[in-house]
C-alpha cells in the first residue's frame, strides 16, 4: 500500500465516506474505487485473486434523554463500536460529569438532531419521557435514513405518541419504523438491564436480523 | 454542541499506521481477506505492525498474532506482500494455534512512501 492510499483512506473515514479498496492479491497493484455496489471479498480473475475491501463508516449512536438509562447505555454503545452523542437541553442532565468522553448537545431536539445528519450507520433512540423533548426528535429521526429508531415508553404511551405523530402527517408505514416499547423482551427492569436490551436489538437491526432470528 | 469522540477500530489502525511512518518506523498492514468456519475476526480486520515490532488491531483472536507479526516484519525488508494462510489443516498453523478451528487467509503489505 501506497502512503497516499493510507491518508485517503484516512480521510475517507473521518468524512464519514464510504469507500472501496481493490487489491490484486498476487501482485500488490491496489487502487480506491467507487463503493456503490461492492463487495468485501476475493474473486478470482483471470491466473489472480482480487480482494474488494469495503470501508463503511463507523456506527453511531444518537441517544435523547440525558437519563440514568443513557448513562448505563452511552458505555455498552461505545463497546459496540458506536460513536456516541448524548441530546438533551436540561444542562443538569446532559453534564460532562454525568456522561464523560461522549458528544453532548444542549440543543432542542430536533435542531441537534438534525445538526448531526443521521445516515443509513445511523442509530436514534429517544429515553426522556417528555414528548416536548422525544418528539422533535422521532420527527427528524424518521424523516432520515437511520437504520434503528426507538422510543423509551409504555405500549400506552406508543398509542399516544402514534396520534401526535398521525397528526403530524406521517403515515403507518413510517412510524412503524418506531422501536417502542423499545429494546429487545428479555425481561430488562434495572436502567442497564433495559440498556442491554435496547443495545441487544440496535445490533440485531444493523445486521438486519429480525426479532424470531435473533430468538432462535 | 460538544465534539462527537471518534470510537472507531478501523481508524485507530490505520492512524496508527500512518503515525509510525511519520515518525520513520517502516510498517506493515495486515488485512483478514478470507475465512472458513468459526474464526474470531470477520474479512476486512486489520492490524498494523511497525517495524520495531508494536501492533495495532487484531487479525484473529491472538492466535496467530505473533506469526503475523513476522510476516509483516519480512515483507517491510523485501517489499513484498504475502498471503497467509492459517488453519486446523495447516500443521505450522496449528502449532500457532487457531484454536477455534476455523481457517483465515490474511494479506500482509508493507506500506510505502512513495
Amino acid at each position: 500500500m501506497r502512503r497516499a492510499t493510507l491518508d485517503a483512506l484516512v480521510a475517507a473515514r473521518r468524512e464519514r465516506r464510504t469507500v472501496a479498496l481493490v487489491t490484486e492479491l498476487g501482485t500488490g497493484a491496489q487502487h480506491l474505487a467507487d463503493a456503490a455496489g461492492a463487495r468485501t471479498g476475493v474473486e478470482p480473475a483471470g491466473n489472480g485473486e482480487i480482494f474488494t475491501h469495503v470501508f463503511r463508516p463507523t456506527p453511531r449512536l444518537i441517544v435523547v434523554g440525558a437519563v440514568h438509562i443513557a448513562q448505563k447505555l452511552v458505555p455498552l454503545a461505545r463497546l459496540a463500536d458506536f460513536a456516541v452523542t448524548v441530546v438533551d437541553p436540561r444542562a443538569a442532565f446532559a453534564s460532562a460529569e454525568r456522561f464523560p468522553d461522549v458528544g453532548l448537545s444542549h440543543d432542542w431536539p430536533d435542531k441537534a438532531v438534525t445538526a448531526l445528519s443521521p445516515d443509513s450507520a445511523t442509530a436514534i433512540v429517544t429515553l426522556t419521557h417528555d414528548p416536548k423533548l422525544d418528539d422533535p426528535a422521532l420527527i427528524v429521526a424518521l424523516r432520515s435514513s437511520a437504520f434503528y429508531v426507538g422510543a423509551l415508553g409504555s405500549r400506552k404511551t406508543h398509542g399516544r405518541r402514534i396520534e401526535r405523530l398521525t397528526a403530524e402527517g406521517f403515515d403507518d408505514a413510517a412510524i412503524s419504523r418506531i422501536r417502542a416499547p423499545i429494546g429487545l423482551p428479555i425481561g430488562a427492569l434495572s436502567p442497564g438491564e433495559i440498556a442491554v436490551s435496547i443495545m441487544a436489538e440496535i445490533v440485531a437491526a444493523r445486521h438486519g436480523r429480525t426479532l424470531q432470528e435473533v430468538r432462535v | 454542541m460538544t465534539v462527537l469522540p471518534e470510537n472507531d477500530d478501523v481508524l485507530a489502525v490505520l492512524d496508527r499506521a500512518a503515525g509510525w511512518l511519520d515518525t520513520g518506523q517502516p510498517v506493515a498492514l495486515a488485512t483478514v481477506v478470507q475465512t472458513w468456519g468459526s474464526s474470531p475476526r470477520p474479512v476486512g480486520s486489520q492490524m498494523a505492525i511497525s517495524g520495531d515490532g508494536r501492533f495495532e488491531g487484531s487479525v484473529s483472536g491472538g492466535c496467530v498474532e505473533g506469526a503475523v507479526v513476522e510476516a509483516g516484519q519480512a515483507a517491510m525488508a523485501d517489499g513484498k506482500p504475502r498471503l497467509l494462510t492459517f488453519g486446523v489443516s495447516d500443521g505450522e498453523a496449528w502449532a500457532v494455534g487457531l484454536a477455534c478451528g476455523g481457517t483465515v487467509r490474511i494479506y500482509v503489505e508493507p506500506v510505502t512512501a512513495s
